[in-house]
Order: structure tokens, then sequence, then C-alpha cells
């Protein structure tokens, strides 16, 4: 019975460099884990990373790739990031993504005739409003019944899902497309226009990137944003000081609803042009978002980089997928054991790790 | 008495712990005989629910050594102490509340894989009868009052066969007819050759059940007595220390009119019991009232009333002739009333810097910005204009407040409450935990506001803290105010009385 | 009419056994107070692991093993990540997900489209095979799908009727109690986390060399969601799992039935997951948190308390 124990204390306190340290140190330890993974199944791993960095970053053409599938992750997880830093786990942003097309989507197939400049931010504004309502049925039922967000928000990604799959199916099927479960496509003045020669939607990207910088200044400047911190870091406290706690559940789900909810609309009117499956719609940007904020260490300033970032790991993810014959589903290996070494790295940096030998 | 040749149930030498801090437990010696019910007699903080977890295994002591029934024994874990039959009634209940009485009582036996209901159900019935411990072995847990919960802690204890007994603050709890059925238990239990070990601050369970009492004070033992040849005045003044320093004396101060008058106020605690009970208070412009009381006894729940974070379910709180009953606790904060709290860190976010641990409450006054933003400037020059007036040593204003030392944590506290100069200040043991020198300074701002006006409620169940700052005392014991007199050293006899439940003032001899 | 209910619950028994595999697995997690957003991931490296096997040794009971093996491993993980480190519970399972979205995607590449070298076959009991309407109706399953039907009033008897179960449910409502009647709380949450990844790697096993017999990139399609789903709507309960998982599975199988008459597919999937929304709501009651086993410490990691 004398076996080693391993003990996991507190430390007293964590600068901002052995932090940044342990991010860095986390993410080399997954790169080597992943290495590992890969040449176990016979994948030489150094060549697998110069492909992907090539294929994502390598290139002009990669790296507008890279920044094309970086602007649903943006808005995403600068929406993330802040619910997060709440407290508040919305783990649902790829249904509140889904709901989000799906109206500006419907807005698009219904009011196409209207003009650009009109059609387009109502789009944008129904995308809000629909993801923010799909978050919305997990904050009121945490505010006001206590039922878990996480498990809630979980279970619409599903609802909504079906819910997609359903009018693409059925109702919304366009009949000109012989049978194929999409919508017609858009009008003209529905769709997004592109940088020349690249997929980078940017009326999205200016969107995204002004976005994460307001939420961020939305943290740190405004009374709104400290009383957000102050929740998260220490409910107790912002009871105390008389802040209203549920009101800033609710909020925060709001916004990163809806900010997923723009997301998919940039998807629909950015990239595709109609709507389609769920899986057409979104590769799961909802779940990698996490990721994103996490890695951004939930400021939603950093998700600018992080977001990038995880976007040209997509790209190299499709690289290798060419190149090395790889599923595609093997780009998950990079989100799973890089979310996996970054968690547990945050505990390094918050805990000591003791052995403890009992005599 | 037991004789000298046979060993003592528990022996615990030089036992000493230390937490971060504080010396918990400092060289304790205990002795506790075969049979007997001795009590473990102190103040909130004296060290008897450390002393008694680390004879249970749940602490592991840094110096000192544990015999049991005459042989040294190592305990590193509650498995351990079971083993050596010791058994522990926590003052929290430790039971599975959706699990049957039954369940409970056999979690954790190591006696093969099938769990024989009928049989273990028997078994507990029967001990249930010989102990004269009712309760329905089908019965969950949640359905249970607090009495029958405490029975099945008990049989918990007495199904692995403990035959040393630990019960800390068992009756804290319970009703008074709960509590007469519990003292017969364990009669009871002493026929039966049980040994216990009562842990107590109540002065008459001492002297009404115990052979033998060990008081302790501050980590130390002051005495063990015979029962029999003490009285409840000799343990109070054992208790709570024979003379009680005036280290400062407070200058005499009219006290003004009424700032806040608390009337037939009543509140629950978290489990829905009774926890304040028709309180009845005011609070003078340049007075300190100080309520005195055993730790458990109201205190939290009082606090928590007072600023709007639990409700009142009866009675009225008045500030300045603005009733605040129900208002929600920005409100309160508005109508001025500052509380330092018992848990200091529920008043502070640990990782966010000094400034904006500074701003908590007034970060919506428009000095600290308009149109909901936060001006920076203002809000640093509010930070350097506190650490500088109130001294809090700290690297900066953006250092985190979790990495400044408890002493620096309470002036910035202070300095932060005492900065929207409000019509009332509420401090909670603020001095718990902090050393000499960073009492005094607490004790020295406290005594500067009163002298300024400042109307000041002290929460304390350190009673030197209270004798020295306060010009009246109220005593609260098990949510009532016993009596409420002058905070004058003549009066110290009476209000350890009170302390202990053992005095009760008629409403017309309060001040 | 007769036939079309034969036909249905002859279809949907083997389309809810990994459902129940599953979370048979995910009830015992729970019931410790781990949550397991693993699980997806699980069921799919059981479902690869188990196809690969069977495929390169020729042996399915191998392939078996070796799936909840796997299962058990990626579950250690999270024991790991969630009970020693004591990080976030969700985001630890979702990276396992993810881990196993992607290797089993690699793992499987070569596999795709390979035909089985061998495959459960359907036990042909003596008897109750040949009885009419309930011969073709419950007795020509395979061994897996027997399995997990008789490993329900098993894990039901272990949960309520054995010291284990007592000492299991009582670390996922209130760990403090159990390690104060000395009990091993990180040791009874490893355990019960690792038998639920052994469990979802059967189910994963299931699918691939009993239910498809084949592999699939991304075959179990959301199953592990659904096993999420389901131990809620079972409200952590063997014998309410084996309900669930074949009412589930029977939408699944419904939902072509009854497309011909105008009932959107669509729809009938969507109904677990807002059953269980509804589910999640009424056990947030005080009454019915106390009469049903809703976890107390559920996601709550444990650490004695330490002054």
């Amino acid at each position: 019975m004398n076996l080693p124990r391993l003990r996991v204390e507190r430390r007293l306190s964590t600068s901002r460099l052995t932090s940044t340290l342990a991010l860095m140190v986390s993410l080399l330890l997954a790169l080597l884990a992943i290495g590992l993974v890969f040449s176990s199944l016979g994948v030489d791993p150094i060549y697998a990373y110069r492909r992907i960095v090539r294929g994502g970053f390598g290139s002009l053409y990669g790296l507008s790739e890279s920044l094309a599938k970086s602007i649903p992750l943006l808005l995403t997880g600068a929406g993330l990031a802040l619910a997060f830093r709440a407290r508040v786990y919305n783990i649902g942003a790829e249904g509140q993504l889904l709901i989000g097309a799906l109206v500006g989507g419907g807005i698009a197939l219904n009011f196409g005739h209207w003009p650009r400049g009109v059609l387009l931010p109502v789009m944008f504004l129904g995308g809000f409003l629909g993801g923010a309502l799909w978050a919305a049925i997990p904050a009121l039922l945490k505010a006001r019944f206590r039922v878990d967000e996480v498990l809630t928000s979980l279970m619409l990604v599903y609802v909504a899902s079906d819910l997609v799959r359903y009018l693409v199916y059925g109702p919304w099927r366009g009949p000109e497309e012989r049978g194929f479960p999409y919508s017609s496509r858009f009008a003209l003045a529905a769709q997004l226009p592109h940088l020349e020669g690249t997929r980078i939607h940017y009326p999205t990207l200016f969107l995204a990137v002004g976005l994460a910088v307001l939420l961020y200044l939305l943290l740190e400047r405004t009374k709104l944003g400290y009383e957000i911190r102050v929740t998260g870091e220490n409910p107790a406290a912002a009871r105390y000081a008389g802040m209203n706690t549920d009101r800033i559940l609710v909020l925060v789900l709001l916004i990163s609803g809806g900010l997923a909810g723009m997301a998919g609309v940039g998807e629909v009117a950015g990239i595709h042009a109609r709507l389609s499956p769920p899986e057409g719609i979104s590769p799961g940007y909802g779940f990698t978002a996490i990721i994103v904020a996490w890695l951004a260490r939930l400021n939603p300033l950093a998700t600018l980089i992080t977001a990038f970032l995880i976007g040209g790991l997509l790209v190299g993810g499709d690289a290798i997928q060419v190149a090395l014959n790889l599923p595609a589903a093997s780009i998950y290996i990079f989100n799973g054991m890089i979310l996996l070494f970054v968690i547990a790295g945050d505990v390094f940096t918050r805990y000591r790790l003791r052995l403890e030998l009992r005599s | 008495m037991a004789s000298a040749s046979a060993s003592p149930a528990v022996l615990m030498r030089g036992i000493t712990k230390r937490f971060p801090g504080v010396v918990a437990n400092d060289h304790i010696d205990l002795e506790v005989r075969k049979g007997e019910i001795h009590a473990l007699l102190g103040e909130n903080g004296a060290g008897k629910t450390t002393l008694t977890n680390i004879l249970y295994g749940i602490y592991h002591p840094d110096e000192g050594e544990i015999q049991v029934w005459g042989r040294p024994v190592v305990i590193r874990s509650p498995q351990d102490a079971i083993r050596l039959g010791i058994g522990m009634i926590h003052q929290q209940f430790r039971l599975v509340p959706t699990h049957t009485v039954t369940e409970n009582v056999v979690l954790g036996m190591k006696q093969g894989v099938l769990f024989r209901e009928g049989e273990a159900r028997r078994q507990i019935e029967a001990l249930a009868r010989h102990y004269h411990l009712e309760v329905d072995p089908n019965a969950r847990i949640w359905q249970l009052s607090a009495g029958e919960q405490q029975r099945v802690e008990i049989l918990k204890a007495l199904y692995r066969r403990a035959e040393i007994l630990i019960l800390d603050e068992p009756t804290s709890m319970l009703t008074p007819g709960e509590i007469a059925d519990l003292l017969k238990t364990l009669q009871r239990m002493k026929e039966e050759g049980h040994t216990l070990i009562f842990i107590t601050h109540k002065l008459d369970e001492v002297t009404a059940i115990s052979d033998r009492v060990t008081v302790l004070r501050q980590g130390r033992v002051v005495t063990t007595l015979e029962t029999a040849q003490t009285n409840e005045r000799e343990l109070a003044q054992w208790m709570v220390g024979r003379e009680v320093l005036f280290r400062l004396t407070k200058p005499q101060n009219a006290a003004g009119e009424v700032v806040l008058r608390v009337e037939n106020l009543h509140a629950y605690n978290d489990k829905q019991m009774p926890a304040l009970k028709d309180i009845s208070f005011t609070v003078r412009r340049g007075e300190i009232l100080g309520i005195a009381g055993v730790a458990g006894n109201g205190q939290r729940e009082l606090v928590e009333t007072l600023i709007g974070l639990r409700p009142a379910v009866q009675g009225s709180i008045i500030l300045n002739g603005q009733t605040l009953t129900h208002m929600p606790p920005r409100a309160r904060i508005e109508a001025g009333i500052a509380c330092v709290p018992g848990e200091r860190m529920n008043a502070l976010v640990p990782g966010m810097s000094i400034a904006e641990n500074m701003i908590l409450k007034a970060y919506r006054q428009p000095v600290f910005g308009r149109s909901g933003f936060l001006d920076r400037r203002a809000i640093n020059a509010h930070a350097d204009r506190l650490i500088a007036e109130y001294a809090v040593i700290t690297p900066g204003r953006e250092t985190p407040v979790k990495l400044l030392s408890g002493g620096n944590i309470q002036r910035a506290l202070l300095a932060r409450e005492l900065s929207s100069q409000p019509a009332l200040l509420i401090v909670a043991s603020p001095t718990s935990g902090l050393d000499v020198g960073a009492t005094e300074t607490v004790w020295k701002i406290l005594l500067e506001q009163r002298q300024q006006g400042r109307a000041i409620l002290l929460i304390s169940e350190d009673l030197e803290e209270v004798m020295t700052l306060s010009d009246r005392v109220a005593v609260l014991y098990e949510g009532e105010i016993m009596g409420i007199v002058r905070g004058e050293a003549q009066n110290l006899d009476r209000i350890g009385l009170m302390m202990a439940g053992a005095l009760r003032l008629p409403r017309e001899e309060w001040v | 009419m007769i036939e079309f209910l034969v036909s249905v619950i002859a279809l949907t028994i083997p389309a809810g056994t990994a459902l129940l595999y599953g979370t048979l697995g995910e009830v015992y997690a729970e019931r410790s107070g781990v949550l397991n957003l693993g699980v997806e991931g699980m069921m799919i490296m059981g479902a690869v692991t188990g196809f690969a096997v069977t495929q390169t040794t020729g042996n399915l009971l191998l392939g078996v093993v070796a799936a909840a093996l796997v299962g058990g491993l990626m579950a250690l993980i999270h024991a790991f990540a969630s009970v020693t480190l004591r990080v976030n519970q969700v985001v630890s399972g979702l990276a396992l997900t993810m881990l196993g979205l992607g290797i089993s995607g690699m793992i499987g590449k070569r596999y795709i489209g390979m035909p089985p070298v061998a495959r459960i076959k359907p036990l042909d009991l003596p008897g109750l095979s040949d009885l009419p309407v309930l011969g073709p109706m419950l007795f020509r399953f395979n061994a897996l799908v027997y399995l997990s039907i008789v490993l329900v009033p098993v894990l039901w008897f272990v949960l309520y009727k054995t010291y284990w179960g007592i000492t299991l449910r009582s670390v996922g409502e209130n760990p403090a109690a159990a390690d104060a009647m000395g009990v091993n709380v990180v040791r009874v949450r490893y355990l019960a986390v690792v038998f639920g990844g052994i469990m979802a790697g059967l189910g994963g096993a299931f699918l691939s060399v009993a239910y498809a017999p084949a592999w699939i990139e991304g075959m179990t399609a959301g199953a592990g969601w659904i096993v999420i789903a389901l131990t809620i709507f079972a409200m952590w309960d063997p014998v309410r799992a084996l309900l669930g998982a074949y009412l589930f599975g029977g939408v699944r199988v419904l939902q072509f039935r009854l497309q011909p008459l105008g009932i959107s597919p669509n729809f009938l999937n969507m109904l677990p997951f807002l059953l269980t929304i509804l589910v999640l709501l009424l056990v947030s009651g005080k009454a019915f948190r106390q009469r049903v086993g809703v976890p107390a410490a559920l996601m709550q990691p444990y650490a004695r308390e330490e002054r």
C-alpha cells in the first residue's frame, strides 16, 4: 500500500511570464504528442508539419484561405471568450451559428430583391438575433431554474442541426437543385463581396475584427465589462457589491450566441451563397472556436491571433489531406491534443504537482 | 475515578499543527480516560476541531505523538482512525441526502460485495433500540430532521464498533428537546463503556454531562479540570481568559443620533432553519456597537441580512430613517451601508489588481467614468490615494490583491469601504488571522472613525477586540441577543456567561 | 400491423445497442461525479479499433477486447485530467472527442470500403429463434446485443444492491461524506470513468463489427452525444437507460418508416435532445432532485478540505 501519491497543490502566485511560458511549453508538448501519434500511424510528422505550415501559411493562396476560415472562428471565438470570462460555459456555439445561418439565409431567400446595402445588414442583424435567441434558451433555463448551461447549450446544437436539415431537405429546398439538399442560390444582393481572387468575404472580416476589438474594450474599459470580469473571478464578491449576476449571465450568453449567429451568416452569404445541410455550412466552427478562445486565454483581442492560427491549421489540414492522403478528420488530432495540453498546462501554472512518498 | 494503572483511551502529547499564518495547535497535551465523557471547551478558533481532526486522521500533526489504548499510533486517514475504533461526528453532517439511513450507515464498510439490506437494517435497528437512537432505517436523509440526521451519524460510528467517539459541537444544530435526547444517548453510551470526546463552547452542557473538561485557548491547553470541582463561572473565565488586556484606551466620545435601527429581525440559515431570532438593536453616530458571541451563533447570517444577501423573514432594518428591509444589496450600498465581511475574500476579487478592487462598489459613480466607460486615470488616482492614506504596503496599485499580506488586505478593504463615507460601517472579525501589529492598526482605524462620528457595528468572536473597541456590547447566542451591556471591564463576567448561554438579561436592563 | 411492429422492434434493438453500451458506461461515470463529453471520441476509437484488429487478426473476440481497451485507455486520460488535475471536465471531454475523431480517421483510412473478414453473427437459439412472432422479434440477435441486455440488470444490481454501488453513488452525491468514511474518492472516480470508456469502446465495436459491419469514417455520427443526452434522459439509471436507448434507437428506425406518412425524420431526431432538456428542467426542481439520483457532485472536482 506504500504507493507514491500525486498531489496537486495551489501555487501562491502566477506571474504573466510563467503563464506565457506554460502556454508555449504546452503547445510544444502538444506538437510532440501529435508527432508521436503521426509517426506511430506511419506518417512522417516533420513532413506533415511542413506541409501544414506550407499549406496554411506558405503561399498567398494558403494565407488567404486561412484568413477566410479564421473569420467564423474569430467571430465565434471572441464571443465565447467573453462568455467564458464570466464563467458561463456556452458550448453550443455551433448550434447558434447554424440558427444564425438559417435566419440570415431565410432573409436572403425571401428578400433577394432588396438592395444590397439594406439586405446584407438586415441579414447580419437577423443572424445575430437568431443566434442570440438560440442562446437565450440555456440562458433563461440557467437564470430561472439553475439548469446547467453546458448540457442545454450542447443539446441545442443537435436540435439546430436537425432544424437545418429539415429545412434544406424540405420546405426550403431549391426547386432547381434536382433533389440535392440545397436551397436556391442567394440573389447577388445577398452575397458578400470577396477580396479579388480569394474567398475572404471582407465585410465579415471587418465585422469580426471590429467586434473582437469592441469586446476587448467592453471587457477592459467599460463598467459592464468590469462586472463581467468580477462575476467570473468571484461571483460571491459580485453579489456582495450589488451586481446582478443573472443579468450578466444572460447578457454574455446572448452576445456570444449572437456573434456565433453572425458567423453563420458570413458563411452562407460569403462562402456558400446558399443553405446546405449543417455539415456543409460549418465543419464544426462552433466547437473549434472553443479552442480559439481558450488558446487566447479568454482575451478577445488575442483571438485575432489564435483564430488565424487555427484557421491556418484547418487549411493545412486540407493540404496534408491531399499530400499525404489523410482523411479530413485528422486535423482534429491537432485540435484535441492542443486543447488537452493547454488545459493541463493551465493547471501547472496555478498548481504545483508533488509526488508524495508515503512511508 | 479511573485507576491510574489503566492506560488512557487517548493520549496526545505535544501536538502542534500550523496552518499558513496561524498555529492552530501549539504543543497540546490531552489525556482522555477510558469510559469518561471528556469535554473540550473553548472559543471558536481555540483549536478544538483541529485537534480532533488530527485524532481522526483528517489532518496530520507537524509535531507530537498520539497513543490509543497505550499504544503509539500514526493516524494517516479516517480509515486508520476507524480501524483503531475511533468514530467522529462532524459538526456538518457527512451524509448523502438522497440515500437511505441504512445506505449511509454502511457506506465504506468492507464486508464483502453484496449489500444485504435486510440484515444491515436489522443490525441498525438493534443498535438504535439499544442506544435510544430511534430513526427509520428506510427513510432518506433529506426527510429527516437535524436531530435524526445526527442519530444516523452516531449510528455510523457505533455500527463500526467505535469505542472512542468524537462529537464536534453536537448540539449546534439541534432544538432544545433534541439536545436533551442527545445528552441521554451520550450518557447511555458512557454506561456501555464508550469513551466520548465532546467539543463544545456551551458551559451548561459541560457541567451537565462531562466528567472532565480540557479548556483550550488560542491553540493551547489552558487547564484540565474535574467537572465536579468547578463551575460555570470559573469555566467562563478559563475560556475567555482571566483578564482581557486593554492595549488601547478608547477616548470619551458622546454618541449621537441613531443611525441604524434593527427591530425584531428574523432570518433563516442556508438550511432554512431559523438563524436569527427577534434581533433588535441600534447603532448611533460616533459609537461602536460590538456583537460578541462564539462563531456560528448567527453572526454570518446577521451580516448577510443587513447587507441584503439574505432575506429578512420578519422585522425591519432602518438606516437614517430609510427602511431597507427588502432592498437589494446595491440599494443598501447606495443608502450608505459599508461592510468588511468576515470572509474577506468574498469582498474582493483576488486575481484583480488593487486599483480594480478599490472600485468594487463605487464603480458605478460618474467619478470613475461616464456613459458606461471606466476612467482609468480616476481609478488609479483613487487607488493611489487610498494606498497612501491607509499605508497599504504593496509594490503598486497593479498588484493583484491575492499577493498582499492579510494585514494589507484588511487595510485595503477598510480603505475602500470607508472611502464612500458610509453612514454605517459593518466590520466582521476584522483582525482574525492578523498579527499583533496589523491588529493594532485596524483597531486604531476603527477608533479614529468612531471619533469622527462614524456609526460602526463590530461583529467579532474575539472578546478582547470587542471589549477594547466597543461602547456597548450585545451578545449573540443561538441567533438571539442575550443582552446588551456597556463595554466596560466589570461587565466581562456577564458577557462570558451570556456567550455561553448561561445568562440572559431582561430587555429592561439592556443599555 | 403485427409484421410492421415485429420488424420495427427487430430493427430497433440493434439500432439502440451501441447507445445502450455507451449510456450504461456514462451512467456509471456520472454517478461518480464525472461528466465525460469524450464518449463520442471513445466510441469511434472503439469502432475503428474493433474493425482494424478484427481485419488484421481475423479474430472477432480480439477485436472487441481491443476496442474496449482503447476506450478505457482514452477514459484514463479523461480521469487523469478531471480527477487528478481537476481541469474543466467539459473541455477535457471535448478535447478527447476531437482526438478520437482525428485518430480514428487516420487509422481507419485504409479500411474504408474493405469488406469485413468476419462479423458477429446472430445467434441461433434453438427453439427460441424459431418461435413465431417472438422469434424474429427477440431471438435472432448477435451475442453483443444479448451481452448489453444482460449488463442492464447486472449494472442495476451492482448500483443498488452492493457495497460497490453504494460507494459509487455516494462519491457522486457527496464525496466528502464518502471520504469521511474512508472511501478513496479518487480511485472510485478513476474506476467509474475508465469503465465508462470501456463501455463506449464496446459500443463502438458493436457498430463496426456487428451492426454495419464495416469501417466508415465518422460512423458513430453523433451517437456519443446522444449518449450524453440519454444518460440524463435515463436519470442515471441502467434500466431506464435500456428503455431510453431503444426509444432513441427506435426513433432512428422509425424515421425512415414514418417518412411516407409525412412525419419529418428531422423532427423525430430532435426529440431525444428536446426531451433531455425537459428532463434537465424537471430534475432542477429540488423535490425532484432528492427523489431521483441526480449526482449532486457532477462536474465538481473533489479535494479534501485543507485550511
